[in-house]
């Protein structure tokens, strides 16, 4: 036993002999941190625009949004951005008559997800010139576009205001000039 | 820019969107879109082949339809059409219509996937990235199983466009997180790891976001990219603000990125002192820059500074290893818990909770008390004030559980309803917890159900009426204050269940003062008996059946309830059942039969309170698992520090969290299941194979113990034959020279010594050799041992793997006229294969970190077998064969070691931790190694030595 005592003293063979990477909490692996959906409502109630990064079923995500609306449409002006609701976490700014409101998980970091709707309705901005909820109403479609752009699977995916808008002006370049609308479009 | 202008307006569709807009009902809006709806079915099926600019149109409508939340059953087949377009609208409307829409069809997902395939093979990066959008959207298992494999491949390739390889990255991490057993490591992860360095930093932020994922799972695959990340997040806080140009957020340098790459960091432990270093630097850099003023007045500055902050302290408490920035952390913290600024304050009382539970914050956390309170006092918004809540609590330990409980108990009385059960809960777990003296334990507890008695739920109650029966010196105590309480005009009827069983218990206790005499308590009880419901009624019954027992000069007024039209034709069949039957009893049983019937109730087992489960069911599995979790790990940890927690109080042997309430009774906690008597299993299992082997001679148990800690003595002794024994271990080999004495005068003949041994611990017997001979020259096991004589063999042993069994020596001979059989289980044991490892203590508490999985651990309490000596116990650790680590933990009464164990092919790390509790006379002992069944086994073989 002598000299095996006398080689451990170091400590070193502990630390080449049996490194094991730490394992974690299960909350850690995979979920915990990332966006699950995000809604976009008016001060009515109406849903403008959804948008779900987890497969949920129809009935589920119908019955998630009107809970989820009457929680925040009840909130007052100063109350905190942050609320936990089911077992997420609520982030939600109001601007103008339009509610915007992402469910994050417990881990995420809140306040980088509030600057991630701000910049979002930058980009909303600077396409529709400064943008109102009837912008979001007609054009429903862009508003998904620009948020596909923004974000994919609920992850930034470009932060730059200038790659995302480079992106849509592209796409609309590509648009052909429809002249025909006039003709038959009354159904 | 005016939008109107931007690309193509589809009038059609404006038109419909205006009309449903002017729809004065419900019922309007319906028949639009019916209307609507049949239009494009028609046209949909009509004979005219439609251009896509219509087929666009009509889908984007079915898509508006389906936003409203009507149900679509139709158009997919035209969306799917539109796919093949070359017009990038037609073809990006297509995908929006999948996206949303798609369901498992799979005919239709066939085709899509078809179409997207198309797309990704046409190197048009506009159709690549509509494609990968497509994809990560629906990210169903089958968009898996066709694309995962290619996905990469595109990812890495070098003539990518950046804004493909984006969308790449972030497509990918969608899959993996449906299905991550389709996406199969290989090369390209040391190719992703390597975007950390681009150019482009769109595309490291995707790509960090993708690692971040990857390396929680795989985090060997992916160790490269700390050292990586913490040059890249070095670059981006010493940038100036406008180095990062369109990066820059309101004066923030890439918050994004950074929050992504201190998230990436906290997938791995603190990396190597040299990279650690950069790191630290980088994270006070992010402290030092909260202090300075602002860049702008924008709430966006200072949103993207703090998001960067946040995720920095997150870091710093996942590292949980540098005692400054820990301090820094809080301190920072509690500034922003006055901020103006009510998200930063949530986040500062949110963050706060998890600093509480580290060894080197919980006291800095605690200083922070005052405002805490504060802030449940005067917080207007709900959500923060339930922050507050989970901050108490999560601070709470001996030295503030009074102050917190009280402040709990007062802020239920006009807490929303919404949060009353939680904070019930809470306060039941603390005053059972921290309790030192139980009549405050009773109290609080009345008090909580006095405040808010429609929120005690079941638990609560059985709870405190488990803790008065276990411990009889809280019994009076309790018969008072429920008849006090009691006496209130109104009571809750949780009260009366508790004050019923207490005192259908423990009246008697109380019944001398004649203002609580028998008949007042009986009066006092059954005044709110009708006001109850049939459980608590029942309830009562049965406290008055006990008081007839208890307080015979009470009988007769009993019988003449019991006997009343009320009770013994009641329509419920429970009360009515009990009122005959105990009428009955109280009538026909002798005093001697009531009184054995009707005895006092035995205490409870101690087991987990189910308080804590049903708190964790309440609040989710996200919360209040992880901060029970690490709380759990701070009280098992190996500091001591602020909680000194005596071992007999916070019992934790099993991994779940919410054993911390098991040991508070009176009764000790059992000792976890003993080792298995491997004695009697071993006889079971060689009985079938070698029917000779002779069960295990008695005692052998004992003096197996025994060798735990020793290598040399006598192993066995009857009155014909001793067997002591010699033995040296090194590494995972080991030595055992056995000898064998006859203490008789007459020979042994046929003398067979056999070992049994499982195939872990390999072990050839190399022979025997007379005692005084030093040469150990192989021979055949001589036969015969001559009287008085001692005989040598050696067993040369090998630790193949970690094992459980011991090997068992089985001896035959014979003496006299009589075959003898003797079979002793040999000592060799797992720890023998340990090598001590001295360890600093801040080494010690990383590691200890790293162990943290539940199964890792295994955790005993047990009974003081012996004298508690320390020194005995020292030198029992350095006997166990691990290193005794002086000065590692906080509190000198308790005692660390760490060691190797070696097996053939693995080494193991254990720490192990022992914190004696000399007012209880018992032992917590608490074992962590890389691997459960070697911590199972370590804490079997040395709980059994104190």
């Amino acid at each position: 036993m002598g000299p095996a005592r006398k080689r451990a003293v170091g400590g070193r063979c502990f630390r080449v002999g049996v490194y094991v990477p730490p394992r974690f909490p299960a909350s850690w692996a995979g979920v915990g941190r990332r966006m699950r959906f995000m809604l976009l409502f008016s001060r009515q109630g109406k849903l403008r625009l959804q948008k779900w990064y987890l497969a949920t079923s129809d009935k589920e995500r119908k019955k998630m949004v009107r809970e989820l609306m009457q929680v925040v449409l009840a909130r007052k002006p100063k109350m905190c951005s942050f609320l936990e609701w089911r077992d997420l976490k609520v982030v939600y700014k109001r601007y103008a008559s339009l509610y915007f409101c992402c469910a994050i998980e417990g881990q995420d970091n809140e306040l980088i997800t509030l600057e991630l709707i701000h910049r979002y309705v930058e980009l909303l901005d600077k396409y529709f010139g400064s943008v109102c909820e009837l912008d979001i109403i007609f054009n429903f479609e862009k508003a998904y576009f620009i948020l596909d752009e923004f974000l994919m699977g609920g992850d930034v995916q470009d932060t730059s205001k200038k790659s995302v808008l480079k992106a849509i002006e592209q796409a609309d370049l590509l648009q052909e000039v429809r002249a025909r609308d006039s003709e038959e479009e009354e159904e | 820019m005016p939008a109107v202008s931007k690309g193509d307006g589809m009038r059609g569709l404006a038109v419909f969107i205006s009309d449903i807009r002017n729809c004065k009902s419900k019922e309007a809006e319906i028949k639009r879109i019916n209307k609507e709806l049949a239009n494009i079915r028609s046209k949909f099926k009509g004979d005219k082949a439609l251009d896509g600019y219509s087929k666009k149109k009509y889908v984007c409508k079915l898509l508006f339809i389906f936003l409203l939340g009507h149900d679509i059953d139709f158009g997919h087949m035209e969306a799917v059409n539109l796919l093949s377009s070359n017009r990038y609208t037609e073809k990006q409307i297509g995908y929006l219509f999948i996206s949303v829409l798609v369901n498992s069809n799979s005919e239709l997902i066939r085709l899509i996937n078809n179409a997207i395939k198309n797309d990704l093979a046409s190197r048009n990066p506009t159709f690549m990235g509509l494609a990968l959008h497509c994809i990560a959207n629906v990210g169903s298992r089958e968009m898996a199983e066709a694309f995962a494999g290619e996905i990469p491949k595109i990812l890495v390739a070098g003539d990518t466009m950046d804004s493909v390889k984006q969308s790449a990255a972030l497509c990918l991490l969608r899959l993996y997180r449906t299905s991550p057993d389709l996406v199969p490591m290989g090369d390209w992860t040391s190719r992703v790891v390597h975007l950390l360095n681009d150019q482009h930093l769109g595309v490291v932020t995707a790509a960090t976001s993708l690692i971040s994922t990857l390396a929680q799972k795989n985090p060997e695959e992916f160790k490269t990219s700390v050292s990586l990340a913490v040059s890249r997040l070095s670059r981006i806080v010493t940038s100036a603000s406008t180095d990062l140009q369109d990066y820059t957020y309101y004066f923030v340098p890439a918050p994004w990125l950074s929050v992504k790459l201190l998230r990436l960091l906290q997938c791995y432990p603190p990396p190597d002192p040299a990279v650690r270093g950069r790191l630290t630097e980088c994270l006070e850099t992010i402290l030092n820059k909260a202090q300075e003023p602002p860049k702008s007045k924008k709430v966006q500055h200072s949103n993207a500074k703090n998001a960067v902050l946040f995720e920095a302290i997150s870091l710093i408490i996942h590292h949980d290893s540098e005692p400054n920035l820990l301090v820094r952390a809080c301190n920072q913290l509690g500034q922003f818990l006055q901020h103006r600024e009510t998200n930063l304050r949530y986040l500062a009382l949110e963050s706060m909770c998890t600093l509480a539970s580290s060894e080197f914050s919980h006291e800095a956390v605690k200083t922070h008390i005052e405002t805490v309170i504060n802030a449940l006092k005067t917080e207007r918004d709900v959500s923060v004030r339930q922050r507050a809540v989970d901050l108490l609590y999560a601070m709470c330990d001996r030295s503030n559980a009074q102050q917190i409980v009280a402040e709990m108990l007062s802020y239920l009385e006009t807490a929303d309803y919404s949060i009353r059960e939680e904070i019930v809960l809470k306060v039941a777990i603390l005053a059972e917890k921290y309790a030192v003296d139980y009549t405050w334990y009773v109290d609080t507890i009345l008090n909580l159900i006095r405040i808010a008695g429609d929120y005690v739920s079941e638990e609560v109650w059985y709870r405190v009426i488990q803790i008065v029966i276990n411990r009889d010196d809280v019994q009076g105590y309790a018969a008072k204050t429920v008849f006090e309480a009691l006496q209130a005009p109104a009571c809750h009827e949780n009260l009366v269940k508790v004050g019923g069983y207490i005192l259908g218990e423990f009246g008697n206790l109380i019944a001398g003062d004649p203002r609580s005499s028998p008949l007042i308590q009986f009066d006092l009880l059954h005044s709110k008996f009708h006001l109850c419901s049939v459980p608590t009624r029942a309830l009562l019954l049965s406290t008055y059946i006990k008081f007839v027992n208890l307080f015979p000069e009470v009988k007769t007024t009993i019988q003449d309830v019991l006997r009343s039209d009320s009770q013994l034709k009641n329509a419920d069949v429970e009360l009515q059942q009990r009122a005959v039957e105990y009428l009955r009893l109280s009538t026909v049983a002798s005093t001697d039969i009531l009184a054995t019937v009707l005895e006092e109730m035995p205490p409870f087992p101690e087991r987990e309170s189910s308080i804590l489960a049903k708190l964790k069911k309440k609040k989710g599995p996200s919360t209040v698992t992880d901060l029970e979790e690490t709380k759990r790990e701070r009280s098992a940890d190996v500091n001591g520090g602020p909680e000194p927690a005596p071992a007999s109080t916070s019992a934790a042997s099993t991994p779940s969290p919410s054993a911390d309430l098991l040991g508070l009774g009176a009764t000790p906690p059992a000792p976890a299941a003993p080792p298995p008597s491997s004695g009697g299993l071993l006889v079971d299992v060689f009985s079938d194979s070698a029917s000779s082997v002779a069960p295990l001679a008695p005692g052998s148990e004992d003096n197996f113990a025994r060798f735990v800690c020793k290598n040399n003595g006598v192993l066995f002794e009857n009155q014909l034959l001793q067997i002591g024994l010699k033995s040296e271990f090194r590494q995972n080999l080991g030595r055992m020279f056995i000898f064998y004495g006859n203490k008789t005068s007459t020979q042994f003949l046929n003398f067979t010594p056999t070992l049994i041994c499982a195939d872990d611990l390999q072990s050839n017997i190399l022979g025997t050799t007379w005692a005084s001979d030093t040469d150990r020259q192989t021979k055949p096991v001589d036969p015969t041992v001559d009287g008085g004589a001692q005989v040598q063999q050696v067993v040369n042993i090998e630790c193949v793997s970690d094992f459980t069994e011991a090997p068992v020596l089985n001896i035959q001979f014979r003496y006299g006229g009589t075959f003898q059989n003797v079979s002793v289980k040999l000592p060799i044991t797992l720890n023998k294969f340990f090598q001590p490892t001295e360890m600093a203590s801040q080494d010690f508490f990383q590691r200890w970190k790293q162990l943290s999985n539940p199964q890792q651990e295994v955790q005993n309490i047990f009974k003081a077998k012996h004298p508690m000596d320390t020194e005995i116990t020292k030198a029992k650790i350095i006997g166990f064969g691990s290193a005794l680590l002086e000065e590692v933990d906080p509190n000198p009464a308790n005692f660390v070691g760490a060691g190797i164990i070696h097996t053939r092919t693995t080494q193991i790390g254990c720490l192990l931790r022992l914190e004696p509790n000399l007012q209880a006379q018992m032992y917590r002992l608490t074992l962590r190694t890389s691997k459960d069944t070697v911590s199972q086994r370590l804490c079997e073989l040395l709980s059994e030595q104190f």
